[in-house]
């Protein structure tokens, strides 16, 4: 006698998946972006890339090595050709002295080298100290290589600079580095000459490491930019971030450098070559192409961006929205808090009732809530046309 | 060069008061120094850049090499004076190389600039020969792609 075949119950899988992951929020900015890309005919202002296309020479010569067959891997560390071409500017631009032997590592955008920065720093419940408001990604990135991230707040009402005794307070035994960004996504503000001595300093009284994210470098319009490793004593105690995507309109290319202290970079290249072995080969000839036109290509883009910001700033002044001239980067912050409105709610009302995307402070950090996000990397038309209309919204509210 | 000359080259009708913010200098002064790069001729004029193929103006344009023998005294220039003042030439260059003066010419027809050269131009006393090339098709002109090329996929809202 046979038994009748049964079909099992289906069951719902009792999936457990990373518990840090899972206690992350979700991007604030996430919800937001939804709604921009369900409506029709908006200027945005919440881009955080350049409007120019990567220059013609640098896309043709990508093209050139695709022809020629250079489909290949590369070493884990980077083309030596790109590799030499980083360190090349970053001593004639900067003054920094790094080998492209031992000390730079090519990255798959900013973000990936920030990834295995911090993975290769952290050990368990180290402490980072980082900033708000600031890039969605810092806090996320601490918290997944294991580490715990410590905020300290960046106000408004100082112009968003740093309070070193707030920034000292927070370092305990357990801090092991401070991850600093600048000029800054979403203020506009940068370092002094001074307050990159003081990172420095603080570095050098508790040992710790800087991960200082530079990728705005470039974009600096009414001070030079002052490079952290070029500070007295933080080129032993400094990783270095920076890419390709800003500066030479390049972010759909995914490319990024890290560089440091030859074993800090070493031991990175060995998270590298486990999770990703090598940045794309195409990407990688196009980068050294960007930095050999450097000097023709960069320097309008930046005049341009500095015109834009002036106009915003003035902008959105006339419009009736408080505002801090940005030192660098391409966003203008301004503060909506006067009008009684969540920077969420304001954000959203503008989109629905004048078509204009920007982005809620709130997004960037606690600390960010009360300001808004412009980035004026789009046209000047498109500037004129979106002040104007922010104009008319702030006087109906 | 002057970053207003850059603003008025990329966009000749730029308003002054969109100059002064983007420059951070006031509408009264940016007035004041257009006036005076009109007055010292640094800006020469100011004209609009058409689609040829869609303002309906019908215009024949003929590129011209143009070969000279050089006056003792005045080179190549008091012949190029005779050749440029012809309204019908657009433009008119010396240059390196196998011929001496690059010549453009306008006109409503083949025949109207054919009969230019043939009765005008290559007639000029000093003038040794000419070899006419007329544009089939305007690609790129004063800097500007005739065709919309670019695409623009960029994402409305990034961090």
């Amino acid at each position: 006698m046979s038994t009748p075949s049964v079909c099992p119950v289906p069951s719902t899988p009792r999936r457990k998946l990373n518990e840090t992951l899972m206690a992350l929020p979700s991007s604030a900015i996430r919800e937001f972006f939804d709604l921009v890309t369900a409506s029709d005919d908006i200027i945005s202002l919440g881009v955080g890339e350049p409007d120019f296309v990567t220059p013609w020479a640098v896309r043709e010569y990508a093209i050139f090595t695709l022809e020629r067959g250079s489909t290949t891997y590369t070493s884990n560390r980077g083309l030596l050709e790109l590799r030499q071409e980083i360190a090349r500017y970053l001593d004639e631009r900067f003054g920094l002295s790094y080998s492209p032997q031992t000390d730079i590592l090519v990255t798959v955008g900013v973000s990936q080298g920030l990834d295995i920065a911090m993975r290769t720093l952290l050990n368990p419940g180290d402490e980072v100290i980082y900033f708000e408001p600031c890039y969605v990604a810092y806090a996320p990135m601490i918290a997944l290589a294991g580490g715990v991230p410590v905020r300290v707040d960046v106000r408004y009402e100082d112009g968003f600079r740093i309070n070193f005794d707030t920034v000292e307070a927070a370092i305990t035994p357990r801090t092991r580095a401070i991850l600093v960004n600048y000029p800054n996504n979403p203020t506009g503000a940068t370092f002094t000459a001074e307050e990159c001595q003081r990172f420095a300093a603080l570095a050098e009284k508790y040992d710790l490491t800087i991960v200082s994210d530079e990728v705005y470098a470039e974009l600096t319009y009414d001070q030079p930019h002052f490079p952290m490793p070029a500070q007295p004593g933080a080129y032993e105690r400094t990783v270095l971030l920076s890419g390709f995507s800003k500066a030479f309109a390049m972010t759909g290319w995914r490319m990024g450098y890290v560089a440091g202290p030859p074993d800090i970079i070493s031991a990175m290249t060995k998270v590298f070559q486990y999770s990703m072995l090598s940045a794309p080969i195409m990407s990688q000839y196009a980068a050294c192409e960007a930095l050999r036109r450097r000097h023709q290509d960069v320097p309008g883009m930046i005049e341009s961006y500095n015109q834009r910001r002036r106009y915003i700033v003035e902008g959105l002044r006339e419009a009736g929205l408080d505002c801090h001239m940005p030192e660098g980067a391409f966003y203008a912050f301004p503060n909506v808090k006067k009008f009684g409105l969540s920077s969420r709610e304001f954000c959203l009302r503008l989109l629905k009732e004048e078509k204009v995307a920007i982005v809620p402070g709130g997004g960037f950090g606690a600390i960010g809530e009360g300001y808004a996000r412009c980035c004026y990397a789009i046209s000047i038309a498109q500037i004129e046309q979106a002040v104007e209309k922010i104009a008319r919204f702030v006087k109906r509210l | 060069m002057d970053v207003i000359l850059e603003i008025l080259k990329e966009n000749a009708r730029t308003p002054n008061e969109q100059i002064a913010k983007r420059l951070g200098r006031t509408p009264e002064e940016v007035e004041r120094q257009i006036a005076q790069l009109e007055k010292e001729r640094v800006i020469l004029g100011y004209q609009a850049i058409v689609h040829p193929e869609k303002c309906e103006d019908n215009l024949v344009t003929g590129i011209i090499e143009v070969k000279i023998a050089p006056q003792r005294g005045s080179g190549f220039d008091s012949i190029a004076q005779r050749i440029y003042k012809f309204p019908e030439v657009k433009l008119c260059y010396l240059l390196s190389g196998a011929y001496d003066l690059l010549v453009i010419v306008e006109g409503h027809s083949l025949k109207e600039v054919a009969a230019f050269v043939s009765e005008r131009l290559s007639t000029l006393e000093h003038v040794s020969g000419t070899a006419t090339h007329f544009i089939l098709k305007k690609y790129k002109d004063f800097g500007v792609i005739m065709q919309d090329v670019e695409t623009q996929e960029r994402l409305p809202v990034i961090p």
